[in-house]
C-alpha cells in the first residue's frame, strides 16, 4: 500500500544547508533510495545523491538515516513506523559537495599509503596453491564494498578533522590485515606499520565500525583485535614473529 | 564568450572504470604510455561490481577435460554461430592467462580441494569452468585491478615524486564528446559531475570502455551507469555498431516488490541446483529444450538430478540451457496463465541444499531477498522473470587489436564492443572478455600512440563541445528529462522486448524519433553543481541513439537467434546467419545495412561435428568446410 512519508533532507554545499521538509508517497517494499529518486523526479530535480547498483553491492549510496550512517538502498522504508519523519542526511565525517553528496577522496589518500600486495619473487602465474579454510581470512575483508561508512561511523576522525592526517581507519585496517593474512603475501611488519604509521593504536575497540558493516565485516575481532594482540607479542618475541611469516610462506609451496 | 576550460594532455585516455577500462589502463601503463581513467561514478563502483556467478576460463582445474576449444566450441553454440570467430577463439585461448595474472595481483578466488582455482557450472559451459569468489566475482576483479592500479602508482610516486605522473583517474566526470581532427582522434571533451565545469582531453588514442545499456529498457540488472554512452560516442565519432538487435534478457530477475523488479538473481543459484517450476507446481523446463540441444540436456528429473552427482554419464539440467532459452520459457509460461501474481515463476534452492550450503555458496542472494523481499531463500521458493542485462551488440572492432572500424585512434573493449557473443553471450564469459580485450586494446592503443605521434584539437572542436553542454540550461522547451526516460523506457519495454514483432517495431521507430526531436527541448532546472537532472540530459541523448539503432536493427533481421525473438520470424535463418547488421550514424539518423559475417576458417570448422554445424549453415557452407 502506498504511504505518505515525511522527509526531512539535507540540501546544501560547502557554504551553507539545512534540512528542507518534502511529503513523498511512498509504495510497498521501497527503500529510501527509490523515495529519494522519487522526489528527485517529481520535486527537486537537482536533488544530488551518489548511488549505481541499488542492490547493496557497489557502496555508493552511503548517507545518515535518523543519524545512523546506512546504505539508503539497503534501507527499507517499512523499517520506520509509520507517521514519523525520516531525516537524511550526507555523511557527517566527510566535507559536503552538495546536498547527499560528500567528498570522500581522503578514503583514497589512505588507500595509495597502503603498501600494495608483494607475491613471492618468480612465482609463476598458475603457481599457486592455496587451501580454502587459508584464503576465507582475507576473503572476509575482501568482501568490502568501500561504503565508507565504517569510517564516517568511527568517533576517531567523525569529529576530528585534526585525527585524519595519521588515521587510515576501520576499512583500511581489514585492508591491512587481508594483505597481512593473504597466503601468498611477503611483506614484512604489516601490523607494525599498522600500529607505528597508520593509526592503529588510536582505536580502542568501541567496535562501532562492526555495527555498521552492510557486509557484516567482523572488522574489530577479526581484524583490529588480532592485529592489536600480535603487535604486542611480536614486540616481545621476535621469533614467534619470525614463525609466523615462515608458515605463511610455506603456505604457497 | 570564451568560458576558461580545464585541459589535460594524456597518451591515452581511457573512458570506463569497469573491468575492461582498468586491464586497459593496465596494460598501457606498463607499455610505458601516461593513461587517464575517466568514470562517471567513483574509482571501484563501476558495473562489473555487480558481477556475481564468475569468469569463464577453461583452466581445467575441475575437470581436466576442459581446454580453450571445448570453451570455443561453447561460446559458438551459446551465441548460435553469429559470432566472430576470431574473438571467440581469443577469449576461449586466452582467458586462463588473464585469470591466473589476476592471482599475481593479489585476487584471492574460492580454491578445488588440491588448492587450484575452483571452477562451477553455468549455463551452457559443458564443463565447470567459472572462477568465483562466492557470488561476489565482479567485486574481486574490480578490487583487484583497482588495487594493482595503486601498486603502479606507488611506483611511479618512488620513481618521480608524484604518484599520478603515469596513470591518474578522473573519477566522476562524464565524457560528451570524441574529438576528431583530419579523421583520427584528437582527445575528448566532457565535464565535472561535482561541479559542471568542462574539461577537455587532449590525446591521440582513445579505449572506450563503458559497457552496457540497460537503462534504456525498464526492468534491467543494470547499474545506472548502463545508458549506452560508449556505444553512441562512437556512432557520432563515426564508428559503426554491430548487430544491436541483440539483447540478452537474463532469465531470473527479482520481481517483487517493484522497486527491486529487474535486480539480479544469479545463475549460480540454478548451478547449484535450484529448479525452476510454475503455479502448478511443474518443472516446465523440460518441455523448452530445443532440437540442437536435444543431445546435451536431459529431458526428465530423474536424469537431471543425477547430474548433479555424476556429470561423465547424466545429461544436464535444461535449466542450465543459455539464457535466451530459458527467458523465452518463463516468458511463455507466464502468457499461458502459469505464472504467479507478479508476473513471475518460482525458483527454489531450499529443497536440494542445506540452508547452510545456501548461505556459504550463495550469500548475497540469501542477503539481497532477506532483505530487500523479505523471503528466506534457505526455506522458500524465489520469484523471478526475465530482466534485461546484457548487450551483445557494440562497437565494431578489430578482433587483434580492439580497433574500431573506421575511426584510427579509436579502440573499443567490454560490453561496449561488439562480435564476440553472437546473438547470446554465456554467462561467465563478459568478465573474461573484459580482461582479454580490455588488455588487447591497452596494447593495440600503445603501439598505435608511439607510431602516430601527437595531434592537435581545433579551437572550433572544443567550442562545438562546450556549447552542447551549455544547452540544457539556456534552453526553454519545458521538457523534464526524467519524464522523457520514463517514456523512452516505455517503448523499449513494450515494443523492442523479449518477444518482437514488425508493427510494434515500425512503432517504436516512430516514437524513438518523435522522443529525439523532443529532447531538444529539455530544459534543466537548478545550476551546473552535482546536479542529476543536467547528467541525464546527456544519458537520455545516448539512450535514444542505441534504442533507435536496437529498433532499426531488430525490424530488418527477419528471424528468431539469440537475443532477438521475432513472433513473426519465429525460426534461426541459415540466410540471417551469414549476416551482421551495421548501424552508423548520419549526423540526424541512424543507418542500418548489412554486411556479411567473418567465415569460420578450416581450422576452426573443423572442431566442429558435421551434424551440428547442420543446424545452423548452408548445405553450400558445409560443402565448403570454412574458409580456407
Ligand atoms: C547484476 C549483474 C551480474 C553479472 N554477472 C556476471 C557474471 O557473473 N559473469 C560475467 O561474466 N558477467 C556478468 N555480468 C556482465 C558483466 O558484469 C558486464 O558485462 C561487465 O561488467 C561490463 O564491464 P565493462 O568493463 O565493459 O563496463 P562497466 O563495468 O559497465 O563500466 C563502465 C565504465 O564506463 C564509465 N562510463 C560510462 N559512460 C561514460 C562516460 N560518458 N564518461 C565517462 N565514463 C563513462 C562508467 O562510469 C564505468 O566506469 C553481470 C552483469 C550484471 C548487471
Ligand atoms: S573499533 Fe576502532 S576503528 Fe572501529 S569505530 Fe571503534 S575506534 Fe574506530
Ligand atoms: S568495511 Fe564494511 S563498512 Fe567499511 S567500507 Fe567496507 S563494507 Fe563499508
Ligand atoms: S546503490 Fe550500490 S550500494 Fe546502494
Amino acid at each position: 500500500m502506498a504511504r505518505k512519508l515525511n522527509l526531512r533532507i539535507w540540501r546544501g554545499n560547502k557554504e551553507s544547508g539545512a534540512l528542507q521538509n518534502v511529503i513523498v508517497e511512498a509504495n510497498e517494499g521501497e527503500v529510501v533510495l527509490d523515495v529519494i529518486h522519487r522526489v528527485q523526479a517529481e520535486q527537486l530535480n537537482d536533488l544530488a545523491v551518489r548511488w549505481n547498483c541499488k542492490a547493496g553491492k557497489c557502496g555508493s549510496c552511503s548517507m545518515e538515516i535518523n543519524g545512523k550512517p546506512r546504505l539508503a538502498c539497503m534501507t527499507q522504508v517499512s523499517s520506520f513506523p509509520e507517521g514519523e519523519e525520516i531525516t537524511i542526511t550526507p555523511l557527517r565525517a566527510f566535507p559536503v559537495i552538495k546536498d547527499l553528496v560528500t567528498d570522500v577522496s581522503f578514503n583514497y589518500k589512505k588507500a595509495m599509503e597502503i603498501p600494495s600486495f608483494q607475491p613471492p619473487v618468480g612465482m609463476k602465474p598458475g603457481e599457486p596453491r592455496m587451501a580454502q579454510v587459508d584464503v576465507e581470512r582475507s576473503q572476509e575483508f575482501r568482501k568490502c564494498i568501500e561504503c565508507f561508512l565504517c569510517q564516517d561511523t568511527c568517533h576517531v576522525i567523525r569529529d576530528h578533522e585534526e585525527n585524519k592526517s595519521s588515521f587510515a581507519g576501520p576499512r583500511f585496517f581489514i585492508r591491512i590485515a587481508e594483505l597481512d593474512m593473504h597466503p601468498l603475501d611477503i611483506l614484512r611488519n604489516r601490523k607494525k606499520k599498522a600500529q607505528e604509521e597508520h593509526g592503529l593504536g588510536m582505536c580502542n575497540i568501541t567496535k562501532c565500525c562492526t555495527e555498521v558493516c552492510p557486509e557484516h565485516i567482523r572488522i574489530t575481532d577479526n581484524a583490529i583485535i588480532p592485529m592489536k594482540e600480535r603487535v604486542v607479542d611480536e614486540k616481545y618475541d621476535p621469533l614467534r614473529w619470525l614463525g609466523s611469516k615462515i608458515r605463511k610462506r610455506e603456505g604457497i609451496l | 564568450m570564451t568560458i576558461e576550460i580545464e585541459r589535460h594532455k594524456y597518451d591515452i585516455l581511457v573512458i570506463g572504470a569497469g573491468g575492461a577500462g582498468l586491464r586497459a589502463a593496465v596494460e598501457a601503463r606498463e607499455a610505458g604510455l601516461r593513461v587517464a581513467i575517466i568514470c562517471k561514478s567513483l574509482f571501484g563502483k563501476a558495473h562489473t561490481v555487480m558481477a556475481e556467478g564468475g569468469a569463464a576460463a577453461s583452466m581445467g582445474n575441475v575437470n581436466e577435460n576442459d581446454n580453450w576449444m571445448v570453451h570455443f566450441r561453447d561460446t559458438m553454440r551459446g551465441g548460435k554461430f553469429l559470432n566472430h570467430y576470431r574473438m571467440a577463439e581469443l577469449h576461449a585461448k586466452e582467458s586462463p592467462d588473464r585469470i591466473w595474472e589476476l592471482e599475481m595481483w593479489g585476487a584471492l578466488f574460492d580454491r578445488t580441494k588440491e588448492g587450484k582455482i575452483s571452477q562451477r557450472n553455468f549455463g551452457g559451459h559443458e564443463y565447470p569452468r567459472l572462477a568465483h569468489v562466492g557470488d561476489r566475482t565482479g567485486l574481486e576483479l574490480i578490487r583487484t585491478m583497482q588495487q594493482r592500479i595503486v601498486a603502479l602508482q606507488q611506483i611511479d610516486k618512488a620513481e618521480t615524486g608524484n604518484a599520478e605522473s603515469n596513470i591518474k583517474v578522473f573519477a566522476e566526470l562524464t565524457i560528451t564528446e570524441i574529438l576528431k581532427e583530419g579523421g583520427k582522434v584528437s582527445g575528448a571533451y566532457g565535464y565535472w559531475r561535482e561541479n559542471g565545469k568542462e574539461v577537455l582531453f587532449e590525446a591521440p588514442a582513445i579505449v572506450l570502455a563503458t559497457g552496457g545499456v540497460g537503462k534504456t529498457f525498464k526492468i534491467t540488472s543494470n547499474s545506472w551507469e548502463g545508458t549506452g554512452d560508449g556505444h553512441a560516442l562512437a556512432l557520432k565519432a563515426g564508428a559503426n555498431l554491430v548487430d544491436m538487435e541483440f539483447l540478452q534478457f537474463h532469465p531470473t530477475g527479482m520481481v517483487w516488490p517493484p522497486s527491486v523488479r529487474g535486480i539480479l538473481v544469479t545463475e549460480s543459484v540454478r548451478g547449484e541446483g535450484g529448479v525452476l517450476t510454475n503455479t502448478n507446481g511443474e518443472r516446465f523446463m523440460f518441455k523448452y529444450i530445443p532440437d540442437v540441444f536435444k543431445d546435451k540436456y536431459a529431458d526428465n528429473e530423474a536424469e537431471a538430478d543425477r547430474w548433479y552427482v555424476d556429470q561423465d554419464n547424466n545429461r544436464r539440467p535444461p535449466e542450465l540451457l543459455p539464457r535466451d532459452e530459458v527467458s523465452r520459457a518463463i516468458n511463455s509460461e507466464v502468457k499461458a496463465g502459469r505464472g504467479t501474481e507478479h508476473g513471475g515463476v518460482f525458483l527454489d534452492v531450499s529443497k536440494r541444499l542445506s540452508a547452510e550450503v545456501i548461505k556459504k555458496r550463495l550469500p548475497s542472494m540469501w542477503h539481497q531477498f532477506y532483505e530487500l523481499a523479505g523471503v528466506d531463500i534457505t526455506k522458500e521458493a524465489m520469484e523471478v522473470g526475465p530482466t534485461c542485462h546484457y548487450v551483445m551488440g557494440g562497437v565494431e572492432v578489430e578482433p587483434d587489436t580492439a580497433a574500431a572500424v573506421g575511426v584510427p585512434g579509436l579502440y573499443a573493449a567490454g560490453e561496449c564492443a561488439g562480435g564476440m557473443h553472437g546473438s547470446n553471450r554465456l554467462g561467465g564469459n563478459s568478465l573474461t572478455d573484459l580482461l582479454v580485450f580490455g588488455r588487447r586494446a591497452g596494447m593495440a592503443a600503445a603501439a598505435y600512440v608511439k607510431s602516430a605521434g601527437t595531434t592537435q584539437v581545433s579551437q572550433s572542436a572544443v567550442q562545438a563541445a562546450s556549447l552542447r553542454i551549455q544547452a540544457p540550461f539556456t534552453r526553454t522547451g519545458g521538457e523534464n528529462p526524467y519524464k522523457l526516460h520514463q517514456e523512452l523506457q516505455e517503448i523499449t519495454h513494450n515494443l523492442v522486448g523479449i518477444i518482437r514483432t514488425k508493427t510494434e517495431l515500425d512503432d517504436a521507430i516512430v516514437k524513438i524519433t518523435e522522443l529525439r526531436k523532443r529532447i531538444a527541448n529539455i530544459t534543466v532546472s537548478g545550476n551546473r553543481e552535482f546536479n542529476p537532472g543536467f547528467h541525464l540530459s546527456f544519458d537520455l541523448d545516448n539512450m535514444l541513439l542505441i534504442a533507435e539503432s536496437t529498433a532499426k536493427s531488430a525490424v530488418l533481421r527477419e528471424e528468431s537467434r539469440g537475443g532477438h525473438t521475432r513472433d513473426d520470424f519465429p525460426k534461426m535463418s541459415t540466410t540471417w546467419r551469414q549476416i551482421n547488421n551495421i548501424s552508423s550514424f548520419d549526423g540526424t539518423q541512424v543507418n542500418v545495412s548489412q554486411q556479411p559475417l567473418p567465415v569460420l576458417p578450416k581450422e576452426l570448422f573443423d572442431l566442429f561435428d558435421p551434424h551440428e554445424l547442420e543446424k545452423y549453415m548452408t548445405p553450400e557452407e558445409l560443402a565448403k568446410g570454412g574458409s580456407n
